[in-house]
């Protein structure tokens, strides 16, 4: 049985409860998870891609693979990146439904909402809101098929 | 007078004790301010004049018929004559108040440039604009049928005077331009643009945002039609600025907008202005904030433009001489003049990263394409990383900005 939405975020929260606030090494840690995203694949990086409402370039890649949608992500900005690795962990081989229902809260949690910056945390808006649009038309999809 | 300055020499330890906001802590480091063409702090005096107005003497101002609108408004017009003085002006009734630059340059786009532009008319601005002196023509020049032009500019980031001299014909109207570059710091010769803009018959209008707090502003000397600044920038409180204008000019111009305090009489079917500067003042006005912005004048002319011009300048070339000195560091902006501002890239490090490590590291910066996108365009980059200083920051804290600078290069 894989992780829940909710487990995977507390799990996330967990490990960076660890940093203790500490800017430089909350930074230090999300590069690191960034590295760790796997590449996305440069005939994936297109125009149409690209999330709109983030000052970096982020790009969002959604298939359908048995059932769940598998996301790729990536984006020029190292720490962006590596937020978007979190999504992508939390998010990641779920179900359509399990998206469209996904109460992301981690953020807050985590206190992120206040060093990603306005514009940023709009950009990382912007993505949520792309991961669920995504859903939203694969469980057309999938209720079509 | 004496506490903030020593002989002609700036003495920033004794000015940094007027600045409360630069001593904190920021994730955990001491506050290196470094975002001065952003906006700067203010110094203790602004905040307390700001305090006193509310608390002793609020009321709206002219034609009150009580003692706290006469005390309001004496004081209110007290920063006219103060800003008249600061630049140079020969009236005070040649300053009007406005939100900032930005309205200052809206103000005369939109009512000179409805009155004055025509279809087949050109405007001429620079490469190196703000968005705020480029917007307002490019609206109004829409709206006219009038042709907007770019002076270009050179790898340094200096205008190219020659082809200023190709561009102007009798067509050009006006040539707006900045003082000095909010991301590139280059000083412009406004002088010399305007004796080229003059000798074809248009106006100039400077957009001094960035130059008012750091050089010596002559209005006169200068020989410019209008001249748009903002307060915050100057020290002074936020939401506020002003635009100089020759009488001549300012007399025939229509109205900006309607309102209280810009009329003579009004009907329904008639209204006849008001004279300048009150025609362009429609609505109460930020009056605290143009009582506080005083103190901000004040401050600057206690220290004086030509001691703060050389310490800005010393820590400029510090500053540089040091970012130079760094591996994969590119400085944006090489011009002979500059104010004290200085934008890079760091090779492989995108400016977003960079300026959240700096934060995290207590060190503010501005980071982006600093609302000039026709000029990132230009050295085809999407931003940069900019540092900006002003006459309370340090050699010590350029020190730290250089050692975390490193430090940071280093994780990627």
């Amino acid at each position: 049985m894989s992780q829940t939405v909710q487990q995977i975020q507390d799990e996330i929260i967990d490990e960076f409860s660890m940093l203790d606030g500490d800017m430089e090494m909350t930074i230090s840690y999300i590069m690191e998870l960034g590295e760790q995203l796997p590449e996305m694949s440069e005939s994936s990086r297109t125009e149409e891609n690209i999330v709109k409402g983030c000052q970096s370039k982020v790009w969002l890649q959604a298939s359908l693979e048995n059932d769940k949608i598998e996301f790729e992500a990536d984006s020029n900005t190292a720490i962006t990146k590596g937020l978007l690795s979190l999504l992508v962990r939390i998010l990641s081989g779920k179900s359509p439904q399990e998206i469209i229902d996904a109460d992301l809260y981690f953020i807050d949690k985590m206190g992120l909402n206040r060093f990603i910056g306005t514009q940023r945390s709009n950009g990382f808006g912007a993505m949520m809101k792309q991961m669920k649009i995504y859903g939203l038309a694969f469980s057309t999809k999938t209720q079509n098929a | 007078m004496s506490n903030i300055l020593t002989d002609t020499h700036i003495d920033v330890e004794n000015i940094r004790k007027e600045f409360q906001v630069l001593h904190q802590e920021v994730n955990g480091k001491p506050l290196v301010y470094f975002d001065n063409a952003a906006t700067n702090q203010k110094p203790q005096r602004v905040i307390d004049a700001l305090v006193h107005y509310y608390q002793n003497d609020n009321a709206n101002i002219h034609r009150g018929a009580h003692t706290l609108a006469d005390r309001a408004t004496a004081k209110f017009e007290e920063t006219r004559k103060a800003v008249q003085a600061f630049i140079g002006a020969n009236e005070a009734e040649e300053i009007i108040f406005t939100k900032g630059t930005s309205e200052s340059i809206n103000l005369v786009a939109s009512s000179w440039g409805r009155k004055f532009l025509n279809e087949g008319d050109e405007v001429l601005i620079s490469t190196m604009e703000h968005h705020s002196n480029i917007v307002p023509w490019q609206m109004i020049c829409k709206e006219r049928g009038a042709t907007l032009k770019v002076m270009p500019i050179n790898e340094a980031g200096e205008i190219i005077l020659e082809e200023v001299e190709k561009l102007l014909s009798e067509k050009t109207k006006m040539v707006a331009v900045n003082h000095a570059s909010n991301t590139l710091g280059t000083i412009n010769p406004i002088e010399k643009l305007a004796k080229m803009a003059h000798a074809v018959g248009a106006k100039i209008l400077v957009d001094g945002a960035q130059s008012t707090s750091h050089l010596e502003v002559n209005v006169k000397d200068l020989n410019v039609d209008f001249f748009a600044s903002s307060a915050h920038k100057m020290y002074g409180p936020t939401g506020l600025g002003f635009l100089y204008g020759k009488r001549g000019i300012l007399e025939k111009m229509p109205p900006y907008q309607g309102g209280g305090e810009m009329i003579k009489d009004v009907s329904f079917t008639e209204t006849t202005y008001n004279d300048i500067p009150y025609k362009f003042e429609a609505g109460t006005p930020s009056i605290a904030d143009v009582i506080a912005f005083k103190q901000a004048i004040d401050f600057i002319n206690e220290l004086g433009k030509e001691n703060i011009a050389a310490y800005e300048q010393e820590l400029l070339a510090y500053g540089t001489a040091q970012l130079m000195q760094i591996d994969r560091v590119r400085i944006i902006g090489t011009a002979k003049e500059k104010v004290s501002v200085i934008s890079f890239e760091v090779e492989g490090i995108h400016h977003f990263d960079l300026g959240m490590w700096l934060d995290a590291k207590g060190i503010a910066v501005r980071t982006g394409h600093h609302c000039t996108q026709p000029l990132m365009d230009h050295y085809c980059i999407e931003g940069t990383t900019r540092a900006s200083f002003a006459v309370y920051n340090t050699k010590s804290e350029i020190d730290t900005f250089v050692v975390a600078l490193k430090d940071i290069i280093t994780k990627f």
